[in-house]
């Protein structure tokens, strides 16, 4: 009884009495609209990025229509046929600075196009700006048709004729037979390829193996080369027929040639070999839009480019960049998980310890244009250049190994990302209960035995976190490696058929430095920005996908451990 | 407050009832002749750093038997336990002086392969600590180890290790799936049948019983009693009804000193030291 007067009177309040700011800020409710406010601006930003890549890059295989306009500039009258790619408004001042004698327009802005007009070869620039007030008219011709030329970028005009060696042949449906002849065309153009990429290229390869082998022997003091003379006089025999045969395709290229009329009224005669492939856009129907637009899609993922990178595909590049992750995740996996195992697992914990784990944190931070440079001047001159000297003497003085190669630029990407795989694997560690180390230890097995047997494997989830980690930093990863492997055309992908099939020593091609090359070093810029987007779009896809890959792989192997973890 | 103090001696007279004690031994293990002494401790002292940690322990630890560890909290019991298999080896700066011998066998002996040693030295922890991975595969986890045994054999030894510790009809039909699955008691069954399937001679359980319900523990000292026939036991516990219940032996530490190490009947119903009559009536601990 005497102790409940000591308890407080129940006022009977419960509802909140405070109204204003002050209140407002103590309820907690401006952190929760905070802290969501950020949120929702990077999944804004993030998907806005996202978005406009893939538009602006997917829009780009789409084949448009194709518009004829005539128009009537400053100096006369003008007919231009091509996809408009872009329109835009521009302000009346800029208008008014580029054309001085302008006639007189109403409103603050001007509304311009851009045509690919293309036929670069002999109507020159294939990008142009038509203002619209300046258009008398436009139509869609149902017969224009939009050649991919494998030089000079496409060329859009009217068919006149199709030419057998030189000489016209009347033909039913010239359309068909053009359709037909371009159909031949590429099968010859396939196995003009094969033999180039395939026996071409595996007797040179030989050859050049010969070639290393005679010297390599010289340097021994060995003299007698009878052995290596006479394979060598086969492989050129060998040689001699397979340009026979590549000859015999080249001419059968040339037989046929198209006459086409482009919108000044001007004929153009193109030779059927340029061609990869036409289409007459205006009358293709959605379904045939569809299957051309996929295919066109196809081809920039399957195909070399070409033309400087400005046409054709990313597939080397796309190659490339795969090939290099994986090899680093490859190098950098043992590398880190080792080393993690060391600091966690049997070092003696203390200060010194504790300063390698921070020097090691701080390894991440390091700018990556210096492992770059690191990546150059020791694995590639200095351990490169010792291998180079050890092991391939005869090929001196060109360098096997001591040239930037998919090797180095794969090691030093490894280096760049063990700091991510040591922390995390460590973290995993660490969560190990102790309970299940002395659990094997009691039942007679040896450390190395409770390591392998018990500590890597519940390990592994975070070991493939550092993984995930490190693939999404090395994949976008650009600066360090034009220093250490990457070059804007290799002639050759880095897996071919000759042995020993993995060449580390090639330079590669890989996304990331394609889009720079495309934006910013690129000749032709008009017919390179729709690439950009598209490479761009291609290359997070590519790291989506193959960190999607790691982190399926990892919530597998976590469900399995979960109830054993800390 | 004369009620209370009066209430306490009751139950004091309770507890030192001789009919809780589950055993009939009362021969003091200093009285057996050497030849029955499994685990012989002598002048035992531990350090940790400069913090001395257990004080010249000397105990006969009797072949076949179970032995009892009691005392409070940070006494050092799991720590004298933890000597008997060296797992004291993994903490850097433990420093051990005395002797320890396992049927007159030094094991801090140079010679010693410390994994053979815990092959034949099984241990059972506190908390249930089955690996991550199948039944089958958590109880022939010792034997890959040591033996290497062909697969019908291994099937054999894995269901003679479940079936001692009396688990294989709960298990039977899913031993391929994870033991992470098993219930608290069960998992506690599951690492005994792991420490016995690897055939040792002697089995610490340190506090085996102390993270599960009754129904379990139960079990458990169920079958503690079964195993006795074939292996020494030593038993770690704060539960003095358990010790009672379950031991034909029994030590008190405190404070790292042995008080007194007697037949259980002995320290329940006529112990020689005040300190034990002390703590078990409950004054302290």
């Amino acid at each position: 009884m005497e102790t409940s007067e000591k308890l407080p009177q129940d006022s009977g309040a419960f509802h909140r009495q405070r109204v204003g700011i002050g209140s407002w800020f103590k309820s907690g409710d401006p952190w929760i609209w905070l802290t969501a406010t950020a949120v929702g601006a990077c999944i804004v930003a993030v998907l806005g990025l996202l978005g406009l890549i893939a538009f602006k890059g997917l829009a780009h295989f789409w084949p448009a229509d194709v518009v004829t306009i005539d128009y009537e500039g400053d100096s006369g009258r003008f007919r231009v046929a091509g996809e408009v790619v872009q329109r835009e408004f521009i302000g009346r001042d800029q208008y008014l600075e580029a054309n001085s004698n302008a006639t007189a327009i109403e409103g603050d802005q001007v509304e311009r196009w851009m045509i690919k007009s293309g036929n670069r070869k002999i109507n020159a620039p294939d990008f142009r700006w038509v203002y619209r007030h300046e258009i008398v008219q436009q139509r869609k011709d149902r017969d224009m048709i939009v050649f991919e030329r494998t030089e000079w970028g496409n060329a859009y005009g009217k068919l006149v004729d199709v030419k057998e060696h030189g000489q016209s042949i009347s033909f039913d449906d010239p359309w068909v037979e053009l359709r037909q002849r371009i159909e031949r065309v590429s099968d010859l153009r396939g196995q003009a390829r094969r033999i180039q990429k395939g026996s071409i290229n595996r007797i040179n390869y030989r050859l050049e193996k010969l070639r290393l082998e005679k010297r390599s022997r010289e340097l021994k003091g060995v003299l007698d080369h009878t052995e290596i003379e006479n394979e060598r006089e086969r492989l050129n025999a060998e040689y001699v027929v397979e340009e026979q045969r590549l000859r015999n395709i080249m001419n059968q290229l040339e037989r046929d040639e198209v006459v086409v009329q482009i919108a000044d009224g001007r004929t153009s005669t193109v030779p059927l070999r340029d061609i990869i492939r036409a289409w007459q856009p205006n009358q293709m129907s959605l379904w045939s839009k569809l299957g051309h637009y996929f295919s066109s899609i196809w081809i920039f993922l399957s195909q070399e480019s070409r033309e400087a990178n400005t046409e054709g595909g990313v597939f080397p590049a796309l190659f490339g960049t795969v090939l290099m992750v994986l090899l680093m995740s490859v190098l950098v996996t043992p590398f880190g998980v080792v080393a993690a195992l060391y600091l966690r697992e049997y070092a003696k914990q203390g200060p010194f310890v504790q300063l390698i784990r921070i020097a090691v944190n701080n390894l991440a931070g390091v700018p990556s244009i210096v492992y770059g440079v690191f990546g150059l001047g020791f694995f590639v001159y200095l351990v490169g250049g010792s291998i180079d000297d050890l092991f391939f003497e005869a090929a001196q003085p060109a360098p096997t190994f001591g040239t930037p190669g998919l090797m180095w630029a794969s090691l030093t990407l490894a280096l760049l990302t063990v700091p991510v795989v040591i922390v995390s694997t460590e973290e995993g560690l660490t969560r190990i209960p102790s309970e299940l180390r002395e659990g094997s230890l009691a039942l007679g097995a040896t450390k190395a035995e409770t390591m392998f047997k018990i500590i890597l494997p519940m390990a592994s989830p975070s070991i493939l976190t550092g993984i995930i980690l490190a693939i999404a930093r090395a994949a976008g990863e650009v600066a360090p490696l034009m220093l250490v492997g990457v070059v804007k055309l290799a002639p050759t992908l880095p897996i071919d058929g000759n042995f020993p099939f993995l060449h580390l020593d090639r330079k590669f091609m890989h996304l990331g430095f394609h889009i720079y090359d495309l934006g910013f070093q690129s000749p032709n810029v008009d017919a390179a920005r729709p690439l950009v987007f598209a490479t761009a779009f291609l290359l997070v896809l590519i790291i989506v996908a193959l960190n999607l890959t790691a982190i399926t792989l990892r919530n597998r192997l976590e469900a399995r451990y979960r109830g054993a973890m800390l | 407050m004369n009620e209370n103090d009066q209430a306490t001696d009751s139950s004091a007279r309770v507890k030192l009832d001789s009919t809780l004690v589950g055993s009939t031994v009362s021969v003091s293990p200093d009285q057996l002749p050497e030849s029955e002494t499994c685990l012989h401790v002598r002048d035992l002292s531990l350090y940790y750093g400069d913090k001395i940690a257990l004080k010249d322990i000397s105990m006969r630890i009797p072949r076949k038997r179970v032995t009892a560890l009691i005392g409070p909290s940070g006494c050092g019991k799991s720590t004298l336990i933890r000597c008997f298999n060296r797992m004291n080896d993994l903490i850097d700066s433990v420093r051990i002086e005395g002797r320890i011998e396992l049927n007159g066998l030094e094991i801090h002996d140079k010679e010693v392969d410390v994994s053979q040693l815990r092959r034949r030295v099984g241990m059972v922890f506190q908390r249930p600590n089955p690996f991550p991975k199948t039944i089958y595969e958590n109880v022939a986890y010792g034997l890959r180890l040591s033996e290497k045994l062909p697969k019908s054999e291994l099937d054999d030894r894995v269901e003679w290790g479940l079936k001692s510790a009396a688990l294989w009809d709960e298990v039977q039909d899913r031993l391929t799936d994870s033991a992470l699955g098993l219930s608290g008691g069960q998992q506690q069954r599951l690492v005994i049948a792991r420490a016995v399937a690897v055939k040792p001679s002697v089995l610490l359980l340190d506090e085996p019983a102390s993270a599960l319900d009754p129904i379990s523990t139960l079990k458990i000292e169920e079958l503690i009693a079964q195993l006795k026939a074939d292996y020494t036991i030593v038993i770690v516990t704060h539960n003095m009804q358990q010790a009672a219940r379950v031991s034909d032996y029994t030590g008190f530490l405190y404070l790292g000193e042995m008080i007194e190490f007697d037949s259980t009947v002995t320290i329940f119903t006529n112990p020689q030291e005040e300190k034990t009559e002390d703590y078990i009536t409950g004054r302290y601990g």
